[in-house]
């Protein structure tokens, strides 16, 4: 035997030694079912996720525990009656719900809104907007293990709720929007007040980006979390503010208004190039200001004059089909409307942003522990009606 | 002066210990929680907390436990149920042995051991056996994911305790932790006697550490994985109910208040105040109090933290602890070690 052939023979003993050792040591995954009652998914949703001891090997999102059939049920309902419904999608911030499904039988009916309806409107869509991301502010820390934020996040939120039930009569389902305008106009001394809120809600926001944002441990927690390039980002439908932290300056308030007064306003949109979780914070965090900001720039230039346009008593919208999107809370919420000429919608496709949203979550959720699984759940920020309607 | 001396046979002195220390845990856990994850929280959140029971809500723990008496002992189907059944009990005991050794008089204590830091510091670490054993016998993937994270993280965290702790032992010589009460009691603060030298003046990198790692022991936020409502829901006492839950709620409360005076004891001097003589047999009557004001003190910078902090993660936990707080420790000892040789 020669000499290399002995150590030949030596390495392939070793080697089949050590892949003997390694079949040993090798541990059993583990499927770990993170929901659908769970308390980071506030709601339904149900994460199944293969973990290699605290890493996550794949996950994979399961929704439709919720689903309430709304596309389905809108199709036996008059025009006026689909909005109940349509307010309980995300029920943060349900106006804003109402108002592309409005604003397209509108388009159907080709009915001009009052300008002073136009404005309220808007003034409402943004006023949802603050009671639906302040909850996101405070509820981000809450799935990092900081308890305090959430509860200033309900203190703040309550006065946008109380102007909202000023107005509408409904604190989380205002049921507000008619088509042709608003069911009624602004009360006495409402506006006053609206401004005092505001400042609150700023100093709310500079509250939290000292308690919470400015956090060593938050950071260490969230930045390079959960990163989505701008371009995967674009290819799974991401909208709203999970888009803009990717670096991508989108927002349809400014790119398609379609019938609200983004466009009379100085306003800015805030993008930030990382996409990671802390980005998505970030952004979401500017966005509020910006929206306190527009709100007293429409509470300046409120035009006077009626708020409902003339409309027939009972509505019958003409055949034809419309797709209206707006830039909700959440990110891109489209209806697409045919009607028949009937008092009821023919079909209504709902196209709601937490569900795409959402859907990212196999592409980044490879390879990161389990804490971080909470982490880019939050910061992705869906709401559970959002994504089942 | 006129020193207070009671005389009293073995076994009744064995009675009245066994009794305090029945006594002390509930009531200790009960006041912590009372006043700081009940008051303190709320007011930090700018809400009132529980205002029903009793005045002021002062008598809502006792409601609570009452409450959880009454819920039925579940043990699911899967469940190791001695282990299940004993891990509660494991790691009360582990709280109860810590109570044995701190002093809170010159003679006010259960047992005044030789070695009592040593003694504390390795009962300490019985908890993790509890806490392992809980996490296992659950059958539970949450829970199996706590424990270990449980057991990874106080196996690290005992060390800086250690560590930070024997910075105040080159100090006083000691390990009787009376006799570090004494120590910090006789010292002179510049020169200058009568006013006691607490070491919090001289290991404030120690007393830092130690709180650090306390907060680490007791798995509280910024530290608190093991029990994670938002990612493991509850970790090992995911599968616990009514009284059993309750025995680990109790540990954990009567821990920190351990802690804490552990801390007073070692960094704040104890039960020592200054110009009073350190021999006086009055200070088995004050002691009691004055340990009682510094551990409430202690305890509200321990939760203070926990209110505020967001959580860090696993690897983020280990990192600070074998990169940041070891290296401190030992820079600790090296220091104080060459000041003991050279003063």
């Amino acid at each position: 035997m020669s000499v290399t052939e002995r150590e030949q023979r030596a390495f392939i003993a070793a080697a089949a030694a050590d892949a003997r050792v390694n079949v040993e040591l090798e541990t059993e995954g583990m499927t770990l079912n993170i929901g659908p009652q769970h308390p980071a998914t506030h709601g339904t949703l149900r994460i199944i996720a293969r973990l290699d001891g605290e890493q996550v090997v794949a996950a994979e999102p399961v929704m439709g525990y919720m689903h309430r059939g709304y596309e389905k049920l809108a199709e036996v309902r008059t025009y006026p009656q689909v909005t109940t419904l349509i307010n309980r999608i995300d029920w943060l911030g349900s106006f804003a719900n109402e108002v592309p499904f409005i604003l397209a039988a509108e388009q159907l009916m080709e009915v001009e809104v009052p300008p002073r309806a136009a404005w309220i409107r808007t003034i409402l869509f943004e006023l949802s907007r603050l009671a639906n991301i302040a909850l996101f502010l405070g509820d981000m820390g809450v799935q990092l293990g900081a308890l305090t934020p959430v509860f200033f996040a309900f203190r703040d939120r309550e006065f946008v709720l109380n102007q909202i039930e000023a107005v509408t009569g409904g604190r989380f389902h205002p049921n507000f929007d008619r088509i042709g305008g608003l069911k009624d106009d602004l009360p006495k001394g409402w506006i006053e007040e609206t401004r005092g809120v505001m400042v609150k809600m700023r100093t709310f926001c500079d509250e939290l980006e000292d308690l919470l944002m400015g956090n060593e441990i938050f950071e260490a927690r969230t930045r390079g979390v959960g990163v989505i390039p701008a371009d995967i980002a674009l290819s799974y439908g991401l909208s709203g503010a999970n888009l803009r932290a990717s670096g991508v300056d989108w927002d349809m308030r400014r790119d398609n208004p379609c019938g609200l007064v983004y466009d009379q306003l100085d306003w800015k949109v805030w993008t930030h190039p990382d996409g990671d979780s802390f980005a998505r914070y970030w952004v979401r965090l500017q966005e509020t200001r910006e929206a306190t900001y527009m709100v007293e720039q429409m509470l300046d230039g409120l035009p006077a004059g009626p708020v409902m346009a003339k409309v027939p008593v009972i509505i019958k919208v003409p055949a034809g089909e419309a797709y209206v999107a707006t830039e909700n809370p959440l990110g891109v919420m489209g209806y697409y409307v045919v009607s028949k000429g009937d008092l009821g919608p023919f079909r209504v496709k709902i196209r709601s942003a937490s569900f795409n949203n959402i859907s990212v979550t196999p592409w980044v959720m490879r390879g990161v522990y389990v804490p971080d699984v909470i982490t880019i759940l939050a910061s992705l920020y869906f709401i559970l009606g959002d994504i089942d309607r | 002066m006129w020193t207070l001396a009671i005389e009293l046979a073995y076994w009744q002195q064995t009675a009245i210990k066994l009794v305090v220390v029945a006594l002390v845990i509930p009531t200790a856990a009960l006041i912590l929680g009372y006043v700081f994850l009940m008051k303190m929280m709320s007011f930090m959140q700018s809400r009132l907390g529980p205002m029903e029971a009793g005045p002021y809500g002062t008598l809502q723990l006792l409601a609570d436990g009452v409450k959880f008496l009454q819920k039925e002992d579940v043990f699911p189907r899967r469940a190791d149920r001695y282990v299940f059944a004993l891990a509660p009990v494991v790691v009360l005991v582990s709280t109860f042995l810590l109570y044995v050794v701190l002093p809170m008089g010159p003679d006010a204590v259960v047992s005044s051991l030789d070695a009592g830091l040593f003694f504390v510091l390795a009962v300490a670490s019985l908890s993790v056996i509890g806490v392992l054993m809980a996490g296992w016998g659950s059958a539970n993937k949450y829970a199996l994911m706590g424990g270990m994270r449980a057991a990874g993280q106080l196996i690290a965290y005992e060390l800086p305790l250690v560590l930070a702790a024997i910075g105040v032992v080159i100090q006083a010589g000691t390990l009787d932790l009376n006799k570090i009460v004494l120590a910090q009691a006789n010292g002179e603060l510049f020169g200058w006697g009568g006013m006691g030298f607490p070491y919090i003046l001289t290991q404030f990198l120690g007393f830092a550490i130690f709180l650090v790692a306390v907060q680490a022991e007791l798995t509280q936020p910024p530290f608190d994985m093991p029990v994670a409502e938002s990612e493991i829901v509850g970790g090992y006492q995911v599968e616990y109910t009514g009284f059993r839950f309750l025995f680990f709620f109790m540990g954990e409360f009567g821990t920190a208040f351990a802690f804490a005076g552990i801390a007073s004891v070692l960094f704040l001097g104890g039960w020592y105040v200054p110009g009073l003589d350190p021999a006086s047999g009055w200070f088995n009557l004050i002691g009691p109090f004055v340990m009682f004001i510094k551990i409430m003190a202690v305890s509200a910078l321990i939760f203070w933290f926990r209110f505020t902090f967001p959580r860090l993660r696993e690897d983020q936990l280990q990192k600070l602890a074998w990169k940041v707080l070891i290296p401190l420790a030992l820079l600790n000892i090296v220091v104080t070690g060459v000041l003991k040789v050279l003063v």
